[in-house]
Parts: structure tokens; sequence; C-alpha cells
């Protein structure tokens, strides 16, 4: 079965002084139809910067490199320049992210923003652009559709404006959508139900979703798989259970001791020491390893992605170690 | 509470609306007659969503801003009435870090003039002795003495969240407000300043009002919890007892809106229905009543306002709190 998006060897440079950085650096994942694939990891970390090269939207003066790979089913998205990169813009590929007001148009209409993003699409007349408009509202749970198509961004909340936003980015039937931390504005009683939201879509088009989220909460409840970055690389990747049940890279099992949790026994956090370095202070070797509690001598050559189970693999030399992951 | 350090009784925060361009327009009730006390040594988390009124509550208590009415008592002085050198005095006390610590220092200010800037004012130790006592700071909020000479804009979040930190402790408060304070931080950095802040308060016997959204969070660091919605505090009890046994229908949608970080955990969930209503016009009886789910919500709750009151374990402003459906069995209803 051909994957609905491929990514292989994804790597984004920017210049810096007299050299260039690496903020993604080697990224591969792959997207059926229908599954929800959970991009995660903390600020800088590269997870963004990958979500906007797969439309060629990387900011300037970065750069996709040579030999990186964006492949949505049977086209080449490196490749496509003008009409055609347009046309999978939004088309085949749809975006949302967590700040709607700056997405959308202060001084238009809902009605008028959705409409258009229909008519871009689509050659059909304005009315059935319009009844089209209405649909979305009401599949994305908007009460009211009918008065709200009239309303400008100001007069709705923020869980509605991203109800919008999702709105707008269905419009044109994505066969994916990417959700780049979309909920991470909002309250946690409007977040539940924009997820909510997001889950039905995806069950009902069959739409994949690449979910792009520092919080592992929301990756539990709706992923399918998670890839974990650290450093411009994925450095762990499995099914969901299988990542929370055997967290194996010491990076990953480091986060998860870092998040308070709403029930169980209460216990001290255990941070992961120090911060994130700059992309241009990354170590040779693991870049991990200068925060790595395991570190150890083979650390200071760099890593590939190692299997430590069915469909799980980790970018640490631990991997080979008896016993196959870092326990503990 | 005998002997609180701080007892907050009926505060009341409005703002005006409307103006030069309109007709006055009814007042928004961000904080709607509230009251709680904070013992010595103890946190009480302040819990709710944007606009529920929990910064408001912050602000008022340190006279950031003015109350509409209500008292507050701190070490035994009515803070509301004090005139401005009392006030200046009473900051030494009372200390607050914010959210983003980098809009709250000034960026052209080193590090170590920012934190030796409350020493001065408040003549706390001769000119000489600054340079060791800003050292002593950075060290005990984990930073290196060395960095007093840079400035903030050189640092990580969590870095500038310390020297937020030091700031504060430098004129030996005995009570912070910290105002989301790990919010903007990455998870494994929000780790770190909350297990300082935990460890500050043993050493120095701090006491803490804790404003936040996140329950997984706030069960870290408080003692006590106080639940807010819409201006109003609907539930306050000791943190365990409030998160275990939620009697207020809104902490318990709020608990279950918690993404837990688990994929075998019980996903039952409560949706709430709608957007939070305008503070402007917040409805009549039951400040929750639009958005209920209880079984049991009928006439009452939309007209007559429920007070706080003791209820297995912890306060709760409900009229139907001995029957509030729990978690579990409120994502299956």
């Amino acid at each position: 079965m051909t994957h609905v998006l491929e990514v292989r060897n994804l790597r984004i440079s920017f210049p810096s002084g007299p050299g260039r950085v690496y903020p993604v650096d080697g990224v591969s994942f792959w997207l059926d139809r229908g599954e929800t694939l959970a991009l995660v990891g903390e600020s800088g970390c590269g997870k963004s910067l990958t979500s906007l090269a797969l439309l060629q939207l990387v900011p300037a003066p970065g750069r996709i490199e040579e030999g990186s790979v964006v492949r949505l089913a049977d086209t080449d998205v490196l490749a496509l320049r003008g009409e055609a990169l347009r046309r999978i813009r939004g088309r085949r590929i749809g975006m949302i992210f967590q700040d709607p007001m700056t997405s959308l148009n202060p001084v238009f209409t809902v009605g008028d923003q959705i409409i258009e993003g229909i008519l871009a699409h689509f050659r059909i007349p304005r009315a059935e652009a319009r009844d089209r408009a209405l649909g979305l509202l009401q599949e994305v749970g908007i009460p009211d559709p009918v008065e709200r198509l009239k309303a400008y961004p100001h007069q709705l909340s923020g869980g509605m404006r991203q109800r919008v936003m999702i709105a707008i980015a269905l419009a044109a039937e994505p066969e994916i959508l990417v959700a780049d931390e979309p909920t991470t504005a909002l309250d946690v009683t409007v977040q539940a139900q924009i997820l909510e939201v997001l889950d039905r879509l995806r069950t009902s088009r069959g739409m994949a979703v690449l979910l792009i989220t520092h919080d592992l909460g929301i990756v539990a409840g709706r992923a399918d798989r998670v890839a974990v970055m650290y450093a411009g690389q994925i450095i762990e990747e499995a099914p969901t259970e299988q990542l929370f049940a055997n967290p194996s890279h010491p990076y990953t099992q480091g986060l998860f001791a870092s998040v308070p949790r709403i029930s169980g026994p209460l216990r001290r956090l255990t941070p992961i020491r120090g911060t994130v370095p700059a992309p241009s202070a990354w170590p040779t070797g693991c870049r991990f390893r200068p925060r790595c509690p395991k570190a150890f001598d083979k650390s200071e050559q760099e890593p590939p992605l190692l299997s430590v189970g069915v469909d799980h693999r980790m970018r640490c030399w631990l991997a080979e170690s008896p016993g196959g992951r870092a326990s503990g | 509470m005998a002997d609180p350090l701080l007892s907050v009784r009926d505060l009341k925060k409005y703002y005006n609306a409307g103006g030069v361009f309109s007709r006055a327009a009814p007042p928004v009730r961000a904080v709607d007659g509230v009251s709680f006390e904070v013992g010595r040594g103890e946190t009480l988390a302040l819990v709710g969503e944007s606009g529920c009124g929990k910064s408001s509550v912050g602000r008022t208590v340190l006279r950031l801003q003015e109350p509409t009415s209500g008292q507050a008592l701190f070490e035994g002085v009515e803070i509301f009435s004090l005139d401005r050198p009392a006030l200046r005095a009473l900051r030494r006390r009372m200390q607050i870090i914010f959210q983003d610590p980098y809009s709250s220092l000034n960026p052209r200010m080193t590090v170590g003039a920012a934190v030796a800037e409350g020493l001065e004012i408040h003549r706390l130790a001769p000119r000489q002795e600054i340079p060791a006592r800003v050292a002593a700071l950075l060290r005990e909020v984990g930073l290196d003495p060395d960095y007093a000479r840079r400035y903030p804009h050189e640092f990580s979040g969590g870095q500038r969240q310390r020297i937020g930190i030091a700031r504060a402790l430098a004129v030996q408060p005995a009570f912070i407000v910290c105002d989301e304070p790990v919010s903007a931080l990455d998870v494994s950095v929000q780790a770190q300043v909350l297990n300082l802040l935990s460890d500050l308060q043993q050493q120095r016997g701090l006491s803490y009002l804790f404003i936040a959204h996140d329950l997984a969070v706030v069960r870290q660091i408080a003692h006590r919890i106080a639940v807010m919605y819409l201006g109003h505090i609907v539930e306050q009890g000791v943190t365990d007892q409030v998160l275990s046994n939620p009697r207020h229908p809104y902490t318990v949608a709020l608990l279950s809106a918690v993404p837990e970080p688990d994929p075998a955990a019980d996903r039952a969930r409560i949706v709430l229905r709608g957007d939070l209503p305008s503070p402007s016009n917040p409805p009549p009886g039951c400040p929750f009543h639009t958005r209920c789910f209880h079984p049991a919500k009928n006439e009452r709750c939309r007209t007559e306002v429920p007070l706080l009151r003791p209820v297995a374990g912890t306060t709760a402003a409900c009229h139907y709190a001995e029957t509030t459906p729990q978690p579990a069995q409120a994502g299956a209803a």
C-alpha cells in the first residue's frame, strides 16, 4: 500500500554566521489514510518547520536541502513550482495553526472567508459555495451557523475561531490535515471540544492528520503513532500505546518524568537537566548526550534509528544493549 | 483557619466598559464577591479558564489594581485602605512573578541590577554588600552568579523565570502571587521551575497564591485549590479532595478535560456545550447553569445564586452538590 504522504531525509537549513545550521536534519516519516501521526517535541526541536516544508512554506532565508523528499501519493511536492504548487496547498494538504486570529482576516466576515476558500478550489456558483460553508460550520460544531456566517472574527471566542479555521481548511477537502499546536492557545474545556471535532472529521472523511504538539496528554488520547523530535531529528517513533508503555529513549523518558499528572501517586517531578541547545550549538555524536543521564562512551558517535521493538525505533546506542532499551 | 497570612472577604473588581464612542455599557464583573484565606507556608491555587477573574484577584490583592469593594487583611493590616507610603512598605512583604518574565524585566538593565533593585529601593543592604546578596540570590534559584553582568535577552524562558523569582525573593517577601509562572515553559523546564518553587517555599516558609489553568500543575504544588468561574469561586478545598471527589459540576468538567498522558486512561470526557457567558452580562442564578450537565438542574439553578457550602470534604457552590456526577459517571451520561 502506498502512503498518503511520505517524507524522507528532510533537511532544512538557515544561514548562520559564515556557515549554515540545520534546524531540521534528516527527518523521515509517513502518513496513511485516516490515521493520526503526532510529532512531539519542545520549542526549537524543528517540528513546526518540518510541517511547513510539506507545502514549501519554509520562511526565507531558510531552504529545503537537496536530497529531501516529500511525496504526496504520486506527486513529488518539492519539485512543484507556481500554479502546480498552489493546487496542492490547502487543496490536498490543509493546515491549521495555533493562533486562529492571526490567520483570519479581521475585515471580512467568517462567511466571506470560507466561501473564498471554497471558490479558490472549486468552480461552483457562489450560492452553492455558501451552502457548503453552512454545512462546514455545522460539521465543526458551530451553533447557529446562519448567524455566524455574518460574524467578523473578533466577534467570536477563541474556540469558535479555531473551528472556523478548521472549516476553512476542510473546505478544500484535503487528504491531509496538518494541525500545528491547534489547541495550545485554548482553555482545556475548549481544547477538548476542538480535539473531538478533529477526531470526528478524521473518521468521517478518512483524512490523515499530522498533529504537531508539545503535550503528551493530547498525544495519548488522539494519535495512532508518535514521533518524538529533539534537536532537529526524530529520536523515537512507535505506535502510541507502545511508546507510552515503553518509552525507551532517555529524552522521551525524561519528558515523561517531567510531566505533572492529574492522577496516580504524587511524586516530585524529575526534570531533564539543562535546556535545549540552539541549532548552532548542537553537540557532535548523540545530540542529547550533554543532558543525558545515561550517556556512555559510544554516545560520542551519532546513533542512527535503531530497532527496540515491533515498529518501535530510537536514536540511541542503548538499543543495542541486552534488553534492547534503556531501562528506567 | 487560625491566623492566616492573608484573608480576603467579598472581593469585587468591576471594570467599566464603554466610554468615548459609546454609551456606558454595564461593567465587566471580573471578580464578583470572592473570599479566601492563605495560610503561612501554604499554597492556594486559583484555577480557572481565561476570563474567570483569577488574574484580577491576584492583582487587586497586591493593589496593582484597585478593588471595587471588599476587604483584605495581610499580617493583620487592611490592605485596601493603605496610603501610598504604607503600600510601599507592604510591597516588600508581597511580591509577584509573571507568566512571561521577559516582559517584566527591563531589557537595558543587567540581571544583577534587576535583582538588586528591590534591595536598593527598600534599603535592605549596604551598597557594598549588594553584589554578594545578588550572587547568593542567583545561586539560590539555580543560576550562575556570573550571570549578574548579562542582559535578559541572553537567557532562555526558564532562566528568565528564575531571574524573575530571584528578583521577587530579593526583598524577603512572606507572600508571592505566582501568575501562571510555568505555562509558557516547555515541560522539562516547567518541572525545574515547579521544583524550585516548592524548595523555596520549604526553605523560606513562603506563602503562594498560585494562579493557573493547568490542574495537573496545580496538583503538584498546591495545598488547597479554589476553582473560579465567571468571577466566582465555585469550589474550594484541600487539593486531594477537590481533585478526587469534586462537588461542583464545573470542576468535574475541568478535570475530565485534562488530557492524561496515558492511552489506557479512562477517556470518559464531558465536553461542555457552548462558550463562557459574558462577564458583563452574567446569567442570573448559578453562573454555570447555562452549561451545566447536572441531571438535577432545574428552575432553582436559573434563579437562585448558590452559596459556597461544605459538602463531602470540600466546599462547593452548587444547589445539588451532594449528587454531582463524578467524572467517570458523567462521561457516560
